[in-house]
């Protein structure tokens, strides 16, 4: 008893999420596995092919979430995602060609650069800025498609990014790993890492010490803006073209997994392994129900359940006393 | 003498109260100033015909902006009030129909039901101690799968006469049930143009708002979202003022729920649209002088946001602006609304004084 009790005070605040949501990981992989077992007699979650293709589809939303993270680590949000992920996939096929993915990765850019300038020079709060950006988005590719799918489609190598593979792994897996090393490089390794936790732990204090605080904050909502551009040029490719409300999908997922992680909604605190389980927990949650053919509406439910369950288990914040 | 010192201090008085209602007055104005400009331009301005439409068009996102008003104050956020207001769209689209008796039980089963779901999100936040953003995000779901139950496809059997009172002005009212000589009498004539939704509008800021705002728990919202350290010192009762806030929300999300269902005679769990009201909801409230930081602001002042939204978007109409266009301008318009507040930013002389 005694022994439990200090496994789990040994932890440290931020392992505690991690410990949890791979043990959640877990557990959905053994529900989902004995309903197979019963139903159909085959433990098919199990099998590496369905595990891969899993990660395929979690990729998307692995980078989506990878940007937030940096943005919610400042203790900011970023709710244009949804339009910068489908503007980046409408412009990227418009243009098409070799510079389809510069362009796709441009226009992430571009949102974020006028996200991050509202957040850091205006101070207008990034709930409502990010909001009104992602509806001048939206309009601006209204204007431009017309209110239509568009009739373009991807390039070849945007398709090969999405669904192509190397040695039997998804190269949308491999972009993912290779984005997700960069981060944890950035976050634990670069001064600019050490910043963000700074800044959202206290921006006050970090400006006093000298941290560049605006340029940071730009800085982070750019990589937001163009990871999401990436998540939208990749998903362009994998469903061979763009279209309207692509991005609606990834935006409170990519919260929920954030926080999932263990990552603090108000910043300063958090570790990206904790957000990639994030991202893992909700692709194999979502896997496992369409298994069971669970309606729009139980799903609802369970996944709202989920993210409140798991955070009374460790997201709980400290009582105001003073 | 003392008379003039007594004019002075009035008018010092005024011009405070002036100063501490800036934001509200200029929501008002700028309301106003549209929405003249509206009937202007108008074919049938100022005529009942389009006050009815243009009060019924706003009614379900007025009460949304109101229910999002109160977890604002307390420096908090409802994500959840387009998914209350949905799940009762749903209820209320099983629910309102029968004898009067069977619709007025209906009625009160639905509001009491956006008041449960409001209660819910209190009990989260104040007892999971989960911040209200992500909460309302995980209950928001919750509450959009219970909607999805309800009505797994738009439909929904909805008492006509009720809805149509409901969505008309007051001499509709007295003709279809009756009273007044069927509106027709004399006393009754004044008064027969205003929209119903309108006197709704007015009661629940007049009744619901006001008193609440008033109370010790509602000015203990405001001391919460002003500085909750501080307010916990001073011995108020947080928690409880945090549960009525969120209560109080779901029971305007839940108004709205129901006026929509019968103003479209149908339930329908749409997610796209909870996901706009909510978000047009924090538009509104911030338009209408609340400050997203918490402390500042009144229901009052969203109604006002939400009036300005739906205005801007009737101008468009008459002016038959390319509607592949119109997205984009009221884009803009949203972004140029919330960043009105950033030219204080220009103000500040001690760059310190920009983080709080």
């Amino acid at each position: 008893m005694s022994d439990q009790k200090t496994l789990w005070n040994r932890l440290s605040a931020e392992d505690r999420p991690i410990l949890f949501a791979a043990l959640f990981v877990v557990l959905i992989l053994a529900i989902g596995t004995a309903y197979t077992l019963t139903t159909q007699g085959t433990a098919t979650l199990l099998s590496p092919t369905y595990l891969l293709q899993q990660l395929q589809v979690g990729a998307f939303l692995g980078l989506v979430a990878a940007g937030m993270m940096l943005v919610i680590l400042l203790g900011h949000i970023d709710l244009s995602v949804p339009w910068t992920v489908a503007a980046s996939a409408m412009m990227a096929t418009t243009v098409g060609g070799p510079a389809a993915i510069p362009v796709g990765l441009s226009v992430g850019l571009l949102v974020g650069l006028i996200n991050g300038f509202g957040v850091a020079y205006l101070r207008i709060p990034s709930m409502i800025f990010t909001l009104g950006v992602n509806a001048v988005v939206r309009g601006l590719m209204v204007a431009h498609t017309g209110g239509f799918a568009p009739q373009t489609a991807a390039t070849p190598l945007m398709q090969y990014l999405a669904v192509g593979k190397i040695g039997g792994v998804p190269v949308a897996l491999i972009v993912w790993a290779v984005v997700s090393v960069c981060i944890v490089l950035l976050l634990n390794r670069t001064s600019i890492g050490r910043y963000l936790f700074a800044i959202g732990n206290k921006e006050a204090a970090a400006f006093l010490a000298g941290v560049p605080t605006r340029r940071i904050i730009i800085l982070a909502f750019c990589l937001c803006g163009m990871l999401s551009g990436l998540a939208g040029t990749l998903l362009a490719g994998y469903s061979t073209k763009a279209y309207q409300g692509m991005g609606d999908a990834y935006l409170l997922p990519a919260i929920a997994a954030v926080v999932i992680g263990g990552t603090h909604i108000l910043g300063g605190r958090g570790r990206y392994l904790g957000t990639l389980l994030g991202v893992i927990l909700i692709v194999l949650l979502n896997s496992v129900l369409s298994i069971m053919q669970m309606p729009e509406a139980g799903r609802q439910v369970i996944y709202g359940s989920v993210i409140i369950v798991m955070l009374l288990v460790y997201g709980r914040t400290e009582k105001v006393t003073q | 003498m003392s008379g003039s010192s007594g004019q002075r201090r009035s008018l010092t008085n005024l011009a405070i109260s002036l100063k501490q209602n800036a934001a509200l007055i200029t929501v008002i104005v700028v309301f106003l100033a549209f929405y003249v400009f509206y009937n202007l331009n108008h074919p049938r301005g100022f005529s009942t015909a389009v006050y009815i439409q243009n009060a019924n068009e706003v009614f379900a996102l007025a009460m949304v902006a109101m229910a999002q008003t109160i977890p604002v104050l307390m420096g908090g956020l409802d994500l959840s009030v387009g998914a209350i207001m949905t799940l009762v769209n749903c209820l209320a689209s099983h629910l309102i129909n029968g004898s009067p008796a069977q619709m007025a039980l209906g009625i009160l089963l639905c509001l009491l039901a956006g008041t449960a779901c409001g209660f819910i999100n209190g009990c989260v936040v104040v007892y999971g101690r989960i911040q209200p953003i992500i909460a309302t995000l995980a209950t928001g779901a919750i509450f959009m799968g219970l909607a999805l139950f309800l009505r797994p496809s738009p439909g929904g059997d909805v008492d006509g006469d009720l809805s149509w009172v409901f969505t008309n002005d007051l001499y509709e009212v007295a003709a279809t049930y009756g009273f007044a000589q069927s509106g027709e009498a004399a006393w009754f004539t004044p008064i027969a143009w205003i929209p119903v939704p309108l006197i709704l509008l007015v009661l629940a800021a007049v009744i619901v708002w006001m008193p609440f705002a008033r109370s010790i728990t509602g000015r203990t919202v405001y001391a919460i979202g002003s500085a909750e350290g501080a307010a916990y010192m001073s011995g108020l009762g947080i928690d409880r003022a945090k549960i009525a806030a969120f209560t109080l929300g779901g029971f305007f999300a839940g108004m709205g729920g129901l006026y929509l269902t019968l103003q479209t005679s149908s339930g329908n769990a749409d997610i796209p649209q909870a996901g706009a009201y909510t978000l047009n909801s924090i538009a509104a409230v911030v338009i209408g002088g609340t400050s997203l930081l918490g402390g500042v602001g009144s229901a009052i002042g969203s109604i006002f946001g939400a009036l300005v939204l739906r205005t801007i978007s009737f101008n468009f109409r008459i002016f038959e602006i390319d509607p592949l266009l119109q997205p984009l301008f009221e884009g803009v318009v949203l972004l140029a609304a919330v960043s009105l507040g950033a030219l204080a930013v220009v103000r500040v002389k001690n760059t310190l004084e920009l983080f709080r």
